[in-house]
């Protein structure tokens, strides 16, 4: 049996004022755990913003957000802050890190700000993750010393930090090159195969190929959802 | 907490040039305000001092402050009087050896008696208009600091010479005499008496040094055309701030009008209290400039970081946390400036007590008097603390409360 790890319902995100827009237009999504959800769309179709929706950085104007079966609509913007904090990663094109930090004092940063583990621990993980994704040696630079795939890379593993069950990403590759994409790519693959959530949002087919589900928005909708099929993704129409 | 101090820290380290400035304000802010406070609380006390040392602290008179009810009126209540001279005849206290030994009673002080009458002084063509005190130099040592103030003579002297006086050195030099010579004083009711100058005293106040002299208690009665008569009694106490309690004590047990020093002295206490308040106004807005620049500083830094603010956001940190870094940042530029603001405000007060200044109410060149009080530290640097996290609240609330989608999208 397949746990649902989230879930999207009935999702609608409006702008009002002078420039009104409905920036996601009734979505229903229901995401397994360990399950690599990629979204594609045409530039505009509102791919960020839904995203933003699910890792609960941008409030619905309709609809519910459901983070493992609860449902997030009614929590306060500190609540929101804690769901952040501890139950999904963020990463972006840009790597957002903090530049006076070393890599590894960015990615003790949310083990910091939840203050759960001890200092000697949140080393010892931090490395760890570091390691994990090639960066053992660069633990100690800052981000205007490493190159942007390696500064990415930093950014997946503070995303990581505080073993979150979902990690959304918005468009981690769109600033990287062939080896640097290929490199985030299987990561972030390897993170959905250890049973961690991953939802991407990419314009590369090389990535969407790679993931369990591609899911494409056409002007905030979903206007189809593939499959994998054994090796192959399959297609089913939306109606 | 020691995240946020972490990261407020390399905020501020990396603009040296910057968080200096702020410090400097706040240093300058805090140290010219000290020494604001020093300077004005040690003029106000000097001059206190001075005031009490020379005046006594309390002042019987034989009168009474409003016309004392009538006897007619005690008998018939229709009858009013009216036009009562309160003035007229003064006939001095009455029995006051012992008023002035139930007074001892229970004062924390001591008493003494004297005649105060007016005269004018003449020597070598010049008139003076002055005040006499009769005084006995032996009960005189316990309720002023006559003795001490004497600079030629001693109160002894007064019994030595017949109609001896004692003069301000200020009046002297008015008058051009010296200790030794013979002076005339003429009295109210055309009495004349030849006086010898006994010594010379100098108590720092003008007005004291200029018309104010002494003599034994004969003398003075002489002058006055009244015998035998008492007419002041005056008070020294332990504690001069007491003396308003105590002559209204006095006054209702004696019915003696009797006049604390602060009385005496109301209009100059008057000035002092609108002085104070200018100062403290001054200060003040001191402090609040000097946290000027650190606003501007929290200002910039909260502007720059805003990409690192929404990160911090949407990675998890409540909105509060994120803007105490802020806060922290500005008080690390206060508690820095604060301590570079005490060392500067001791340097100042220091400088200035150094520095000697004409002081026309007592016609003397003395060093600046300085206060130091532990407190003026504490007050200054405290509220300088409050203004830069007033500082950088409000700055950093602006800035924390974006939302952080609008950064991202704004950037990538
Ligand atoms: N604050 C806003 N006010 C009005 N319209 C907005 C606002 N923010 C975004 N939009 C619009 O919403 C639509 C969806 O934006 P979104 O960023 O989600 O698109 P996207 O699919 O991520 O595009 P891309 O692939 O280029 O990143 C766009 O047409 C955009 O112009
Ligand atoms: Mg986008």
């Amino acid at each position: 049996m397949t746990e649902v790890a989230l879930q999207a319902v009935e999702l609608v995100r409006r702008i009002e004022g002078d420039v009104a827009h409905t920036l996601v237009n009734g979505i229903d999504l229901a995401v397994n755990k360990g399950e690599f959800v990629a979204i594609t769309g045409p530039s505009g179709s509102g791919k960020s913003s839904l995203l933003y929706l699910l890792g609960l950085l941008d409030a619905p104007s309709e609809g519910e957000v459901m983070i493992c079966g609860q449902p997030t609509s009614k929590l306060s913007e500190s609540e929101r802050a804690d769901v952040r904090l501890t139950r999904c990663g963020f990463v972006f094109q840009f790597h957002f890190l903090l530049p006076e930090f070393t890599s590894l004092d960015n990615v003790l940063l949310p083990m910091r700000a939840a203050g759960k583990m001890a200092e000697g621990e949140m080393r010892e993980r931090g490395l760890a993750l570091l390691s994990s994704l090639g960066l053992a040696e660069h633990a100690n630079k800052r981000p205007n010393q490493l190159s942007g795939g390696q500064r990415q890379r930093v950014a997946i593993a503070r995303a990581l930090a505080n073993r979150p069950e979902i990690i959304v990403a918005d468009e981690p590759t769109g600033a990287l090159d062939t080896k640097s994409t290929e490199q985030v790519f299987s990561i972030l693959r390897d993170i959905a195969d250890h049973g961690q959530t991953v939802i991407v949002v990419t314009h590369d087919p090389a990535l969407a190929a790679r993931a369990d589900r591609r899911i494409h928005i056409v002007d905030g909708k979903i206007a189809e959802i593939a499959m994998r099929d054994g090796g192959e993704l399959v297609c089913e129409g939306v109606s | 907490m020691k995240l946020l101090f972490n990261i407020a820290w390399t905020h501020v380290s990396t603009r040296v040039r910057q968080t200096l400035v702020g410090m400097a304000g706040v240093a300058m802010g805090v140290g010219f305000t000290i020494m604001m406070a020093g300077l004005m609380q040690g003029s106000q006390i000097d001059f206190l001092r001075q005031l009490v040392d020379t005046m006594p602290h309390i002042t019987i008179e034989d009168e009474r402050r409003s016309v004392p009810t009538q006897p007619a009126e005690q008998e018939y209540a229709a009858v009013q009087m009216a036009d009562i001279a309160n003035v007229g005849k003064r006939p001095g206290i009455k029995y006051p050896e012992s008023v002035m030994s139930s007074l001892r009673s229970w004062i924390p002080g001591d008493v003494a008696p004297s005649v105060k009458t007016t005269a004018i002084i003449d020597h070598g063509g010049a008139r003076i208009g002055i005040t006499l005190t009769g005084i006995d130099p032996r009960r005189e040592v316990h309720v002023s600091k006559l003795a001490a103030q004497m600079r030629e003579g001693k109160l002894d002297d007064l019994s030595r010479a017949p109609n001896a006086i004692i003069i301000g050195e200020a009046l002297a030099e008015k008058l051009g005499v010296k200790t030794g010579n013979t002076v005339l004083l003429v009295g109210g009711q055309g009495t004349q008496l030849n006086s010898t100058v006994a010594g010379l005293f100098r108590s720092g106040l003008k007005r004291v040094d200029e018309s104010q002299i002494y003599s034994l208690a004969g003398p003075a009665q002489v002058m006055m055309g009244q015998n035998g008569v008492i007419n002041q009694l005056r008070l020294r106490l332990n504690d001069p701030m007491a003396a308003q309690k105590v002559a209204a004590q006095v006054e209702a047990q004696t019915g003696y009008k009797s006049v604390s020093w602060q009385e005496a002295n109301a209009d100059l206490l008057s000035t002092f209290t609108v002085r104070d308040f200018i100062v403290l106004t001054v200060m003040g807005a001191m402090l609040l400039t000097s946290s000027f620049a650190t606003y501007n500083i929290i200002s910039t830094i909260t502007h720059e970081k805003r990409q690192d603010i929404a990160i911090m956001k949407s990675l998890g940190m409540r909105e509060y946390a994120v803007r105490r870094i802020f806060i922290i940042e500005s008080v690390i530029i206060g508690v820095v400036g604060i301590l570079f603001g005490w060392i500067l405000g001791y340097l100042l007060c220091y400088g200035w007590s150094k520095i000697t200044i004409f002081n026309p109410l007592t016609g003397t060149t003395v060093p600046l008097q300085i206060y130091y009080s532990a407190m003026h530290y504490v007050v200054a640097g405290g509220i300088s603390l409050l203004c830069c996290a007033g500082a950088a609240y409000f700055p950093a609330r602006k800035a924390t409360r974006v939302h952080p989608v609008e950064i991202i999208r704004g950037a990538s």
